[in-house]
C-alpha cells in the first residue's frame, strides 16, 4: 500500500515540476513581450511632439506608494503560498485578501494617475512618447488586473475544493505570475519613472 | 466618423459585397460545402462520434491530424488566391484583367497570410503534434487540454480570415501590414482589423503550442531518452518551438501597438505625433525572420528522418546536425534587418546584417552535406518521401543561393521588392517547407491511419509539383531582373508578358499536383484494404514511433520504452533479427489517460465572437465573448475527474494483438 502512495506522490511531484516549468516558459515569453514595449518606449521617449515630457508629468511620490503596495503584495502572496503549503486555510484567505487589497490600491492609483494625465491633455493620443508610456505601463496594469481576477478565482477554488494537488499547482503558477509582475514593475519603475524625472 | 450602432457596431448590409460576384460566389460555394459536410455528418449520425473522438479530443495524435486537415483546406483556399493572381498578371498587359485593384490587393494579402499562418504553421504544428510524443516514447504532451485550446484558437483565426471574404473585406496591405498604409487614416475599412484580430487569436494558440512542446521535449521524455538520443525531428521541433516562445510575443506586441494606433488613436507608427514607422519594420521582422525558421527547421527534421530511414543508415553527422540546428536557432534572431536594407539604416549596419545573413548559409550547408553523406553508400529506396527529399535538396540549395545573393546589400538595393525576391522566398518556402511537409505527410500517414498512401499517385503529384514549381517561379527570377516589382495589378511592359504566361502555366501544373494529392488521398481511403500495414513499421523505420501499432492506441505505448541509444528501435530490431529471440512478454499495468474536454472548442467559440465583435465594434458582444472565454476556463478548472483509466487487461489484449501481427518483421532475410 505504501509503495503505491509513494508512486502517486512521485507522479504528483513530477507533474508539479512539469507545470511549474511550463509556466516559467510562459513567463519568459511574457517578458519578451514586455521587452518589446520597453524597447518601443526607449525609442519613442524623446518623441514628445512638442507636448509634455516625463519630467513635467511624473510624480515620484505616488509612484513610490504604488511600488510599496506592489512589493508588499508580493510578500503577502508569498505568505499565502506558504499557508497553502501548510494547509492553513485561515492564513491563506487573510494573506490572499491582503494581496488583493494591495493590488487593488496599486491599480486604483495607476488609474488615477492615467486619468489625471489625460485630463491635463497628456493622454496617449498626444504624442508618440505618451503612446509608448501608456502602452507599457498599461500593459503591466492589465496584467495586474488579470492577476487579481485570477486571485479571486483561486480563492473561490480553494474555498470550494480545498487544497487539492491540481489546485496547489495552479496556485504555484499564480504566485509565479504575481512575482514576475513585481520584477517587471521594478524595471518599469526604473526605466520609466526614475530615469524619466532625472535632470 | 459616424458613431457606431449600439447593437450592430459598424456592421451594416453594406458589408456584404453584393456588387462583386467573385467573393459572393466563392463564399456561397464554401458555405454550401461546409453545410453539406456538416449536414451529412449529422444526418448519418456521425456527429456524436466526431464530437467525442475528435472535436473534444485532447489526444495529441487526433489534434495533430486536425491541424493537418485544417492546413490542407486552407491550402486549397490559398492556392485559389495564387491561381487568380497568376491569371490576372498573365492577362493584365495594358488591360484591367478580371480583378479590380482593390480586390487584387486583398487577394495577395490573404494569399500570404493564409499560406504562412494557416497552411504552413498548422501543417508544421500538426506533424509536430502527431510525431514528437511518439518519437519521445511518451503517452501525451505535457499539457493535453492546452494543446486542444491551441488548435481551436488557430482554427478560429482561420475562420475569421475566411469570414472576411463574405462580411466586409480583407486587408489590402500585403501579408505584413506595413504602416502608414495600415493605419486608420489610409485603411479605414475593417480589412486590417480582420488581419490583426485573426492573427492575435491564432498567435495565442501558437504561443501555447510553443510552451507545450518546449516543456514536453525538455521535461517529459521516456526513461533513457537523453537529449543526444532524441531523433533529429525532435531536435528541430525543439528549436522551432523555442523560436515560437521567443518570437511570437514580439508579434503579439507589434500587432497590439498597431491595434492601439487604429482603435484608440495612439501614435506608435503614424506619420503624426512623433510616431516611428521604421520601428514597425524592425519589430515585425524581429518576429518575421525567426518565423521562417520556425517553419523550415521542422522540415529539415523531416528530411533527416526520411533520408536516414530510406537509406537504411543512421543519419550522418548527427551531432553536427544538432549543433547546426541550434546555431540556426540563435542566428535567426540576428538577421532581421536584411528585410529592409533599402530603408537607410546606413552602410555599417547593413554590412553587419549582410554578413550575418550569409553566415546562416554555413549551418544550412552542414545540413545539406550531412544528408548527402547519409545517402552516400546507402541502399536508397525511392519511395515518395525520398522523392520529396531529393527534390527539396536541389530546389532548396538553389533557393538558398539566391538568398545569399539577396543578403548582399548592394545587390539587395537592385532586387528589393522585385519579383526576384518573390521567386526567392517561394523557392525556399515551397522547396523547403512545403516539400518537407508533403514528405512528412506521406511518411507518417500509415502511422496515423494504418494504411499507406497510393505510391503511383504520390509520385505523379510530386513530379507535377516539382516541375510546376520551376515553371512557375523561374520566370519570376527573370522578371525581377527585367525590373518588374511585386504586387502589380497591371503593367505596360510587353517584355514581361511572355514570362508571366509561362508562370501561369506553371501554376496550372502545381494545380494538377494539388488535385493529384487530393485524388491520392481519396483513392487510398477507398482502397485502404490493399494498402493496409499491420506491422506498424511499413518503411523499416529507425525511431520509436514505428515500434507501436498503426494507428497507435490512445496511450501510444503499452509499456513505456527504455531507451538505450540513438535509433533505439532500429538497434533492438537488428538484435532481434540476429538473435531470433523474442523479448520477454512485458508486464502490463492500467494506464491513466487524460479525459476529453470541450474546453478548447468552447474557448474558440467565444474567441471567435470576441474577434468578430472587436472587428465590427460590437462592444456588448466583446464583453460576452471575453466573459465566455473566462467562464470556460473556470468550468474547466472546476472539474473533479481529470483522467480515465485504461484497464490493464485491455492494454494487454491490444498489445499482444499488435505483437502477433508483426512477428514476421523479425524474421531473417531482406526486409520488405
Amino acid at each position: 500500500m505504501s509503495a503505491t502512495v509513494t508512486a502517486d506522490q512521485r507522479l504528483s511531484q513530477a507533474k508539479r515540476i512539469t507545470v511549474g516549468y511550463g509556466f516559467w516558459i510562459f513567463l519568459l515569453s511574457d517578458i519578451v513581450m514586455f521587452a518589446c514595449f520597453f524597447a518601443t518606449y526607449a525609442v519613442l521617449v524623446g518623441a514628445t511632439d512638442g507636448g509634455p515630457d516625463g519630467r513635467q508629468l511624473f510624480h515620484l511620490d505616488g509612484v513610490a506608494i504604488e511600488t510599496a503596495c506592489l512589493l508588499a503584495s508580493s510578500f503577502t502572496c508569498g505568505l499565502a503560498s506558504m499557508a497553502a503549503g501548510n494547509r492553513n486555510a485561515i492564513t491563506f484567505y487573510v494573506a490572499m485578501a491582503m494581496t488583493l487589497g494591495l493590488g487593488a490600491v496599486f491599480l486604483g492609483m495607476e488609474a488615477t494617475e492615467f486619468l489625471s494625465m489625460a485630463a491635463r491633455g497628456a493622454g496617449p493620443t498626444r504624442s508618440a512618447f505618451l503612446s509608448a508610456f501608456f502602452a507599457l505601463v498599461g500593459c503591466h496594469g492589465v496584467h495586474v488586473g488579470v492577476g487579481l481576477l485570477w486571485l479571486m478565482t483561486m480563492v473561490a477554488q480553494v474555498y470550494a475544493k480545498g487544497f487539492r494537488a491540481d489546485i496547489l499547482r495552479r496556485l504555484l503558477c499564480f504566485t509565479l505570475f504575481w512575482h514576475a509582475l513585481d520584477i517587471i514593475w521594478v524595471a518599469l519603475f526604473t526605466v520609466v519613472y526614475l530615469i524619466g524625472v532625472a535632470p | 466618423m459616424p458613431t457606431d450602432d449600439p447593437v450592430w457596431g459598424k456592421l451594416t448590409w453594406a458589408a456584404i459585397p453584393f456588387d462583386s460576384p467573385l467573393p459572393i460566389i466563392a463564399s456561397v460555394v464554401v458555405a454550401a460545402v461546409i453545410v453539406a459536410v456538416l449536414g451529412w455528418v449529422v444526418i448519418k449520425g456521425h456527429f456524436p462520434y466526431v464530437w467525442r473522438e475528435w472535436f473534444t479530443s485532447v489526444d495529441h495524435k487526433r489534434i495533430g491530424v486536425m491541424y493537418v486537415v485544417l492546413a490542407f483546406v486552407m491550402l486549397v483556399r490559398g492556392f485559389a488566391d495564387a491561381a487568380m493572381m497568376r491569371i490576372q498578371q498573365a492577362m493584365a498587359l495594358n488591360a484591367p484583367g478580371f480583378l479590380p485593384p482593390e480586390h487584387y490587393d486583398q487577394i495577395f494579402s490573404s494569399h500570404g497570410t493564409l499560406m504562412i499562418f494557416f497552411v504552413a504553421m498548422p501543417f508544421v504544428i500538426g506533424l509536430t503534434n502527431f510525431v514528437v510524443p511518439l518519437q519521445l516514447g511518451i503517452r501525451d504532451v505535457a499539457f493535453p487540454t492546452l494543446n486542444s485550446v491551441s488548435f481551436w484558437l488557430t482554427a478560429t483565426g482561420a475562420l475569421l480570415v475566411n469570414i472576411s471574404l463574405f462580411i466586409g473585406e480583407f486587408a489590402r496591405t500585403g501579408w505584413l501590414p506595413y504602416p502608414p498604409l495600415s493605419e486608420i487614416a489610409y485603411s479605414p475599412g475593417v480589412g486590417v482589423d480582420y488581419y490583426l484580430w485573426s492573427l492575435q487569436i491564432a498567435g495565442v494558440g501558437t504561443l501555447l503550442t510553443g510552451i507545450n512542446f518546449v516543456t514536453t521535449i525538455l521535461k517529459t521524455r521516456a526513461p533513457g531518452m537523453a537529449l543526444m538520443r532524441m531523433p533529429m525531428f525532435c531536435w528541430t521541433s525543439l528549436a522551432s518551438n523555442l523560436l515560437i516562445v521567443a518570437a511570437f510575443p514580439v508579434l503579439t506586441a507589434t500587432l497590439t501597438m498597431l491595434l492601439l494606433d487604429r482603435y484608440l488613436g495612439f501614435h506608435f507608427f503614424t506619420n503624426e505625433g512623433g510616431g516611428n514607422v521604421m520601428m514597425f519594420m524592425n519589430l515585425i521582422w524581429a518576429w518575421g525572420h525567426p518565423e521562417v525558421y520556425i517553419l523550415v527547421l521542422p522540415a529539415f527534421g523531416i528530411f533527416s528522418e526520411v533520408i536516414a530511414t530510406f537509406s537504411s543508415k543512421s543519419l550522418f553527422g548527427y551531432r553536427s546536425m544538432v549543433v547546426a540546428t541550434m546555431a540556426i536557432c540563435v542566428l535567426s534572431f540576428m538577421v532581421w534587418l536584411h528585410h529592409f536594407f533599402t530603408m537607410g539604416a546606413g552602410a555599417n549596419v547593413n554590412a553587419v546584417f549582410g554578413i550575418l545573413s550569409t553566415i546562416i548559409a554555413v549551418p544550412t550547408g552542414v545540413k545539406v552535406f550531412n544528408w548527402l553523406f547519409t545517402i552516400y553508400g546507402g541502399r536508397v529506396r525511392y519511395n515518395v518521401p525520398v522523392l520529396w527529399a531529393i527534390g527539396f535538396m536541389i530546389t532548396f540549395v538553389f533557393g538558398g543561393m539566391t538568398g545569399v545573393l539577396l543578403a548582399l546589400p548592394p545587390i539587395d538595393f537592385l532586387m528589393h521588392n522585385s519579383l526576384f525576391l518573390v521567386a526567392h522566398f517561394h523557392n525556399v518556402i515551397i522547396g523547403g517547407v512545403v516539400f518537407g511537409l508533403f514528405a512528412g505527410y506521406t511518411y507518417w500517414f500509415p502511422k496515423a491511419f494504418g494504411f499507406r498512401l497510393h505510391e503511383g499517385l504520390g509520385k505523379a503529384a510530386f513530379w507535377f509539383w516539382l516541375i510546376g514549381f520551376y515553371v512557375a517561379f523561374l520566370p519570376l527570377y527573370v522578371l525581377g531582373f527585367l525590373g518588374m516589382t511585386r504586387r502589380m495589378q497591371q503593367y505596360d511592359n510587353p517584355a514581361w508578358q511572355p514570362w508571366l504566361i509561362v508562370a501561369a502555366i506553371g501554376a496550372g501544373l502545381i494545380a494538377i499536383g494539388t488535385v493529384l494529392l487530393i485524388v491520392q488521398l481519396y483513392y487510398s481511403i477507398r482502397h485502404r484494404k490493399l494498402l493496409t500495414d499491420l506491422t506498424g513499421d511499413p518503411w523499416d523505420g529507425r525511431t520509436l514511433e514505428w515500434s507501436t501499432s498503426s494507428p497507435p492506441p490512445l496511450y501510444n505505448y503499452a509499456v513505456l520504452p527504455e531507451v538505450m541509444a540513438l535509433d533505439d528501435y532500429w538497434i533492438r530490431k537488428e538484435r532481434q533479427i540476429d538473435s531470433q529471440v523474442e523479448s520477454p512478454a512485458p508486464h502490463y499495468e492500467a494506464i491513466e489517460v487524460p479525459r476529453n474536454s470541450p474546453t478548447g472548442i468552447s474557448c474558440a467559440f467565444f474567441a471567435a465572437l470576441l474577434g468578430f465583435a472587436l472587428i465590427w465594434h460590437i462592444w456588448w458582444l466583446v464583453a460576452l465573448g471575453a466573459f465566455g472565454a473566462f467562464a470556460t476556463f473556470v468550468v474547466f478548472a472546476w472539474r473533479d475527474r481529470v483522467e480515465d483509466e485504461f484497464p490493464a487487461a485491455e492494454v494487454a489484449r491490444l498489445d499482444r494483438q499488435h505483437l502477433a501481427s508483426r512477428r514476421h518483421v523479425a524474421e531473417p532475410g531482406p526486409a520488405s
